[in-house]
């Protein structure tokens, strides 16, 4: 299978703490790649490394056999960060309007668009409401609508479903899967381990290191465990 | 046009957001006219004590008062001016009339150098007299209205614009939505681009209101060109707010950048020309030549006061053009420490 991100030897520190060590990681096309680890272990700055926003000490980044950064490559790659990025004194529909001219949608594909992603995340009506006035959740998925705008390649969602209750979160993991079935590759980090069983491959990062990186039941077999939660233990306690 | 976009996006915002428009427009309003109210308010009648002055003159001053002149002596005037309750007063002293201003109060000192001007000029005889002038406190370099007026609409632009622009950019940042954009195809100067032309276009209304208003409202002493004056505003707005962007970049909340404000909007008010610059040390004078207000603050007060031409005036438009050039251009550079691209 292609590869869609390849990462090699990354490392980042951030004055003298070293966040990311010696990162190598491949994220083929077409599937939903899981991030797994403990607050403060680098997902979030693993995964600014990999749009471009972040760059490393060391290490090179490739996605579609391009190297990032790229303006170009920023075409085809959605991100949604970890804190809400919206224009609070704007509407929903406003918000997304403002990205999709960022992305270059024509005025006609713009408002399909806007119809689509509100759908997705089940937002149509609210799409005239201002920001501000939206809850926690509300304001994840249209986060994840404003990432969804452009249809990109790479979807690169830092903790999509903080704050989302069990049922939104079934529906926006089917239909992740859905854009996943139309060929969109998808790169998720996650606390989650019930999020975490639903990916097809899983990395887990620890340390400034991936300690493991595979499809969940391989990591659960590989330690002898029945839950992907003591998977992630143990193969904490094996690198002590 | 991403440009465009970024554009229409801040005019969304800003009219959603009433206060910050209303800071923007009639903050400043308002600040002038507390201080047209405090500085121009009705003409200051002066209040002169006269000795052993010649009965036509005294009779002329009358005129000029319509009311009596007060008979005391220097010392008892002395003892007034202490009390702050006289203005001038007037004697004959070796055959030269002689003048003794209490000197504190610039708008004082020349309503009664009018006064006297005037008498003197209505006695035929007198025509080449000159009094001599003394003052009791301070000097006649102080001369602090004729000067501020037009200087205070510059200022007040410039502080407002740097406040509100600063904070937004700022915001920007803090919520989280300039990495956001930076996660997107945009280009760093389309971003800088956008931003001064979205919020440029809230700066030229403001400069008409605030215009407008000091010149049909408050009187203010105008000479020039309306339009022209116009164009000078607008063009301080734009830079003062570059420099706020400029300077968003180094502040981590709204209340550092309210800490730029006495490192770099005070010092400018104190060296534009709102106060007289040529007592002041050589190096301080060259400080103001740093500093953006300066020559917007003359190109203002030379089209106001002197009724000068932008033509006349093209090097402080010059200038005040580079310092914008500059920080946009710095803008451009300081957005490297989100994004390499
Ligand atoms: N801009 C920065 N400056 C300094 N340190 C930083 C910066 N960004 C991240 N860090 C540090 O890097 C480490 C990893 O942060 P990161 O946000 O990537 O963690 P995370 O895995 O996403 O955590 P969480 O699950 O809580 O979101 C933390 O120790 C953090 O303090
Ligand atoms: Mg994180």
């Amino acid at each position: 299978m292609a590869s869609m991100i390849i990462v090699r030897k990354a490392a980042i520190s951030f004055g003298k703490e070293k966040v990311l060590k010696n990162i190598d990681l491949d994220v083929n096309e077409g599937e939903i790649f899981g991030l797994l680890g403990p607050s403060g272990s680098g997902k979030t700055t693993l995964v600014k490394m990999i749009t471009g926003i972040l760059e490393g000490d060391q290490g090179e980044i490739f996605i579609k056999d391009q190297k990032v950064p790229s303006l170009e490559l920023m075409k085809s790659i959605g991100y949604m960060a970890q804190s809400d990025a919206l224009y609070q004194e704007l509407t929903a529909k406003e918000n997304l309007e403002f990205i999709a001219a960022i992305y270059g949608l024509k005025r006609q594909e713009r408002k399909k668009a806007i119809q689509e992603v509100l759908e997705i995340v089940d937002l149509t009506d609210h799409m005239d409401k201002v920001v501000k006035d939206f809850s926690g959740g509300m304001k994840r998925r249209l986060s994840l609508a404003a990432s969804l705008m452009h249809k990109p390649d790479l979807l690169i969602l830092d903790e999509p479903t903080v704050g989302i209750d069990p049922v939104l979160r079934q529906s926006i993991w089917s239909e992740l899967r859905k854009l996943k079935n139309n060929g969109m590759t998808i790169l998720v980090t996650t606390h989650v381990m019930d999020e975490a069983e639903k990916c097809d491959r899983l990395a887990m990062l620890r340390d400034g290191y991936i300690i493991a990186c595979d499809t969940p039941e391989k990591l659960k077999e590989n330690q002898k465990v029945d839950s992907l939660e003591e998977a992630f233990l143990a193969y904490g306690r094996n690198e002590k | 046009m991403r440009v465009g976009a970024v554009v229409i996006r801040i005019i969304r915002q800003l009219l959603r957001d009433k206060r910050s428009i209303a800071l923007l427009i009639f903050a400043p309003l308002l600040v002038i006219t507390l201080v047209w109210l405090v500085l121009d308010g009705d003409p200051y009648e002066p209040k002169i004590a006269a000795e052993n002055i010649p009965a036509p003159l005294e009779q002329v001053l009358q005129n000029e008062l319509e009311k009596d002149v007060v008979q005391m002596s220097e010392s008892e005037a002395k003892e007034a001016f202490q009390k702050e309750d006289l203005d001038a007063f007037i004697t004959i002293k070796n055959h030269v009339p002689y003048v003794l201003l209490e000197g504190s109060d610039p708008t004082a000192n020349s309503a009664v150098m009018k006064v006297i001007q005037t008498a003197f000029s209505s006695l035929s005889d007198q025509k080449n007299i000159q009094p001599d002038v003394e003052y009791y406190y301070g000097s006649d370099k102080i001369n602090l209205f004729d000067q501020t007026g037009s200087v205070l609409i510059g200022f007040f632009v410039f502080f407002f614009v740097f406040v509100l622009g600063g904070i937004s950019f700022l915001r920007e940042r803090t919520q989280g939505t300039l990495e956001k954009l930076l996660s997107t195809p945009i280009k760093r100067w389309e971003i800088v681009t956008g931003y001064l032309l979205g919020f440029g276009l809230f700066t030229i209304i403001q400069s008409f209101v605030i215009v407008t208003y000091c010149v049909y409202v408050l009187d203010i002493w105008m000479a020039g060109d309306f339009w022209q004056l116009l164009v000078v505003t607008f063009l301080l707005a734009i830079t003062a707010l570059a420099l706020a962007t400029l300077l968003s970049a180094f502040a981590n909340n709204e209340l550092q950048i309210m800490q730029f404000i006495p490192i770099v909007i005070i010092p400018q008010a104190f060296f534009s020309g709102i106060f007289n610059l040529e007592t002041l040390a050589e190096w301080l004078q060259v400080l103001s030549k740093f500093m953006p207000l300066t020559y917007g603050a003359d190109a203002i007060q030379e089209i106001m006061i002197k009724g000068k031409d932008l033509v006349d005036l093209w090097q402080d438009l010059l200038i005040l053009f580079g310092f914008a050039l500059l920080f946009y251009v710095l803008n451009i550079f300081a957005l490297k420490k989100h994004r390499r691209l």
